[in-house]
């Protein structure tokens, strides 16, 4: 009846677990408690869970990335600490069992729960404002994507405490993800929290693509889009390229372990190269899904806050694309010692190298905008510098890795642990706390504290170099990764130091939630009411702070880059526009159920309890076809009330 | 986002503009050509009509024409500016999938043939 | 329409002002919504590559088991094949009709869509469960689990395009042929081409390929 799921899947006997579940279940039980009793049920329901307002899934996508920020930086800071004490007799306080899930979970959490929510909620919330349109191309289709993603988060976080996470290493490797070496549910887990979610990210991809090459203001051609909405195109286009490589690399291993089948396994002519193969097919285009958008944030940045346009914006464009093709041809060097030739290894060796040339094109851009600029250190800026610095430390150690020799003396090392937590830290992290502290006073009409953000800017500096540099070190001495008790004493001093680098980045992400609080707290003497806090130059800050629910009363006509700014110098028109009726996408709960369904289906499968797998399947179909059988799905507001509500700012 | 009759100077695949006998015409065409391009498949796969090294790229060229045919009779996909959109999204779908299957069997079949031999 | 027509929304305005290719504005929505479906068609598209490289990986690693060779039936293939290639074309004739609201015309090449789709649904069911009596199961080898996979996904697909066929139909027959009607009809029609194209790949990669 309940196919593999017992009492025995909740591990009592661990106290770990059960005490972080509990603090974790009391926490949600309070706001559930608080929503109730205050009444806020209808509101929540009405204008978000069911919205399909860009805005509003974009701030809800941020939400989920923070919060599962936090669980994926537990994760970390219980590593840091396990290596730092775990060294020579000292066995540390993690059994090797657990150990495993930590440094698993860690990985799957912060690249597909943490960043992709970030950068995806980001570009929710900025590029249909930036193109001066009202929605993206499918609005209900853009909640149901939120909330699949929403489902494989939640779905991962069960597996704290129903079952066990998979110990394979984020990139789950056969044959020891398959059913011989894994039989339990952790890599289930894993593998269907990622599908659920990646039909998610997929329809992203597809609405984005769409939103951006058919749905802009009028008069705005291609070379006159903001940087931000090129480089969400390019993530675009890899996501809809790359993630069904995933999807179905992942089928495969589900149909070894499910059905018996022999794609990856040691017998009957598997191949477990294949998998690895395929998997950086779309790994390596990942790593750009994640980090092009945070080149947009800082191109924006930079320029707002030193007050010129772009420098070379059209060489910024290019090299954007030029990226977009060239991260498809480099996947090999993720796994050069696998054993393919000197031709092969060269040629994916010199692919990476060349592939540094266009992010270098781009540095040098951000570069020469700053140049001569009347710079202004606000906490995005400081973020967009330290960034620079941090990303071209990363990559110079990525081109280094990319060269096959070298690969061979450091891969798997902490090296490599130090060089992509270099560029994602430096670039995906640092440029999604950028584009919040730029984009906040425009999603909630008041700004964030300064001093705050800025002593959570330090600490993210700071403890970054103090956690990763004596990894760089750790892996040239010999250490390699995911070691779960350490042999040699001489290394201890030198992860003391991460150790420490890691507590000092959570002094930034206590800074953080401090700047939301104190922030929120003193809103009203913080209150955006130009709409224009930081003296922008696109047209998301031509509305209003929040922008009201159809952004723009009147669609702006875009003569150029830049186009706000050009608003700005020309004078805005003295006389009243003649405000017509719009038409709004009417709130949808199509998204939030099909995702509990998914959320219902996905764990049936895990737990192979095959009634309420297809029952949820089933449940989830009928939604769509529901959903697909209507056929207004827009609502209109009379140009009275129009008028009456641009008057008001 | 409405349906509105204005003039519209933007395509998509799957509409074609001709009139209707055009139209009916051009599915014909575009039938009789693939079934052309089926039956020499399996006709150059079975017989020795082609010098038999050159069955793969024979058929892979056959393969190519027929995808042609039904893009260009099915999806109506056009070549005029205003299916710029669609030609290039078509393009890169294209070239990934090309790298995708070309990379992996060229990176699969250079292990293989460095893995140490198997005992028969 | 003749080209010099459509290159300009007006004389004055230079082109690339024109919509499509920039700044006209917003375009309407059956433009949005059948680009936005031509881009999943693309995505899903790399996703039978990903099971075509398997596939064409894994072709010689037979594990002692069948091969291809002797396990296909390309009688049964070639029926396949053009009964999957005549859909296409009732497909393309349907959707003509429905564009000139012709909706009786329409039904009946919607039936003989779904009849040759569900036709070449049953011969593959049927080969399938021959190759799985004679022990040439999807579990019996890494060749024939990426043959099961890649022939089956693309099943499947034809399969729910089948149930899709259904639902709109029930859609013209309730509502008519008004415009969102017809933007979901014109959807499915690049669905159903495109299955075609992927088949072509299918046939040709699978079946026809030299051993």
């Amino acid at each position: 009846m309940l196919g593999r799921l017992t009492w025995a899947a909740i591990p009592f006997n661990e106290p770990l677990p059960i005490i972080s579940v509990a603090v974790v279940g009391i926490v949600i039980l309070t706001v559930l408690v608080t929503i109730t009793v205050k009444g806020w049920w209808p509101y929540l329901w009405r204008e978000w869970l069911t919205s399909v307002d860009h805005k509003r899934i974009g701030v809800m996508y941020v939400v989920l990335g923070l919060v599962m920020l936090l669980r994926g930086f537990s994760d970390a800071i219980m590593m840091r600490t396990q290596q730092a004490i775990a060294v020579g007799s000292a066995q540390g306080y993690l059994p090797p069992d657990h150990y495993d899930q930590i440094f698993s979970a860690h990985g799957v959490i912060m690249i597909f729960f943490v960043a992709m929510p970030l950068v995806i909620g980001l570009m929710n919330f900025a590029v249909p404002l930036q193109l001066g349109v009202r929605d993206v191309a499918f609005p209900v289709l853009n909640s149901v994507s939120f909330w699949l993603t929403a489902s494989g988060a939640l779905l991962i976080n069960a597996s704290l405490v129903i079952g066990n996470f998979a110990r394979t290493g984020w990139w789950n490797y056969p044959p020891l993800s398959e059913l011989a070496f894994s039989p339990d549910v952790g890599v289930d887990y894993y593998l269907w929290s990622v599908q659920i979610s990646g039909v998610g990210t997929l329809l992203t991809g597809i609405n984005f693509v769409t939103t951006i090459l058919k749905l802009r203001a009028p008069g705005m051609t291609y070379f006159r889009m903001p940087v931000f909405c090129w480089t969400a195109l390019a993530t675009n286009l890899l996501i809809v390229a790359a993630f069904p490589i995933l999807t179905a690399t992942f089928m495969m291993l589900l149909l070894d372990r499910y059905l018996g089948m022999h794609f990856f396994t040691n017998d009957a002519g598997g191949s477990q190269m294949m998998y690895v193969n395929l998997f950086w097919a779309w790994g390596h285009p990942e790593v750009y899904i994640l980090v092009l958008p945070a080149f947009g944030i800082f191109s924006e940045v930079v320029a707002t806050f030193c007050g010129k346009a772009l420098f070379s914006y059209r060489s910024m464009v290019w090299a954007t694309l030029a990226i977009c093709i060239l991260s498809f041809m480099v996947w090999l060097h993720h796994f050069f010692t696998m054993g393919a030739g000197a031709n092969v290894n060269a040629f994916f060796g010199i692919m990476s190298s060349i592939i540094a040339v266009p992010t270098g094109v781009k540095v040098f851009n951000w570069l020469f905008t700053m140049f001569r600029g009347r710079i202004v250190f606000k906490t995005p800026m400081l973020f967009a510098v330290g960034f620079i610095i941090t990303f071209v430390i990363g990559g110079l150690t990525g081109v280094l890795l990319a060269v096959p020799p070298v690969d061979f003396v450091v891969h798997n090392s902490a090296f490599l642990v130090a060089h992509f937590h270099n560029v994602i830290i430096g670039g995906v992290v640092f440029g999604a706390l950028a584009g919040i502290n730029y984009w906040f006073p425009k999603a909630f009409g008041f700004t964030l504290d300064e001093r705050l953000g800025k002593a959570s800017f330090w600490c993210w500096l700071v403890g970054f170099y103090l956690a990763f540099t004596p990894l760089y070190v750790l892996g040239l001495m010999g250490m390699t990764r995911r070691l779960e008790h350490i042999a040699d004493p001489s290394w201890q001093p030198l992860l003391l130091v991460a150790e420490a680098g890691a507590v000092v980045i959570f002094g930034g992400i206590l800074c953080q939630i401090a700047q939301l609080y104190v922030s929120i707290r003193t809103r009203e003497q913080r209150l955006d009411l130009t709409g224009d806090p930081w003296n922008g130059r696109t047209l998301e800050w031509s509305t209003a702070s929040p922008p009201p629910a159809y952004n723009f009363a009147v669609l702006p006509r875009v003569e150029s880059i830049d186009a706000f700014w050009q608003m700005k110098r020309k004078g805005r028109p003295q006389a009243e526009p003649a405000y017509e009726a719009i038409e709004i996408p009417r709130s949808s709960p199509a998204g939030f159920v099909t995702a509990f369904f998914a959320v219902v289906m996905g764990f049936a499968l895990i737990w192979q309890i095959w009634w309420l797998a297809i029952l949820g399947f089933l449940a989830a179909a009928i939604v769509v076809l529901i959903a697909g059988w209507s056929i207004e799905r827009e609502h209109e507001i009379p140009a009275a009330e129009v008028a009456q509500m641009e008057r008001a700012r | 986002m409405t349906d509105s009759f204005e003039p519209v100077f933007d395509r998509t695949p799957g509409v074609e503009e001709h009139g209707p006998t055009v139209s009916y015409l051009s599915y014909s065409v575009g039938l009789g050509l693939a079934i052309l391009a089926t039956i020499t498949s399996f006709v150059v796969s079975q017989t020795d009509l082609l010098w038999p090294p050159g069955i793969p790229v024979g058929l892979i060229v056959l393969a190519f024409a027929q995808i042609g045919v039904h893009l260009v009779f099915f999806l109506h996909l056009g070549s005029g500016p205003d299916s710029t959109n669609n030609i290039l999204a078509l393009a890169f779908g294209v070239l990934i999938v090309f790298l995708v299957i070309s990379g992996s069997v060229w990176i699969i079949s250079n292990l293989n043939s460095n893995m140490m031999p198997m005992p028969q | 329409m003749t080209s010099a027509a459509i290159d300009r929304i007006s004389p004055e305005l230079p082109s690339e002002l024109a919509r499509g290719r920039g700044g006209g504005g917003p375009a309407p929505k059956r433009i949005v919504v059948a680009y936005g479906f031509w881009i999943f068609i693309l995505g899903d598209i790399v996703m039978f590559s990903a099971l075509f490289a398997a596939y064409a990986v894994l072709s010689g690693s037979t594990a002692g088991g069948p091969t291809g060779a002797e396990l296909f039936n390309l009688r049964s293939a070639f029926i396949e094949t053009m009964c999957l290639l005549l859909s296409s074309y009732t497909c393309g004739l349907g959707i003509l009709s429905a564009e000139r609201r012709k909706a009786a015309r329409f039904l009946i090449f919607a039936a003989l869509t779904f009849v040759l789709g569900a036709a070449f649904l049953f011969i593959e069911v049927t080969e399938f469960a021959r190759l799985v009596e004679k022990g040439a199961g999807p579990s019996r080898s890494g060749f024939l689990s990426a043959f099961f996979t890649l022939v089956g996904t693309h099943g499947i697909h034809v399969a729910s395009g089948l149930i899709a066929l259904v639902y709109l139909v029930a859609q013209v027959i309730t509502r008519g042929l008004r415009p969102a009607v017809l933007r979901r009809l014109l959807c499915w029609s690049l669905f159903w081409h495109a299955l075609d194209i992927v088949w072509v790949g299918v046939f040709t990669l699978v079946y026809l390929w030299p051993s």
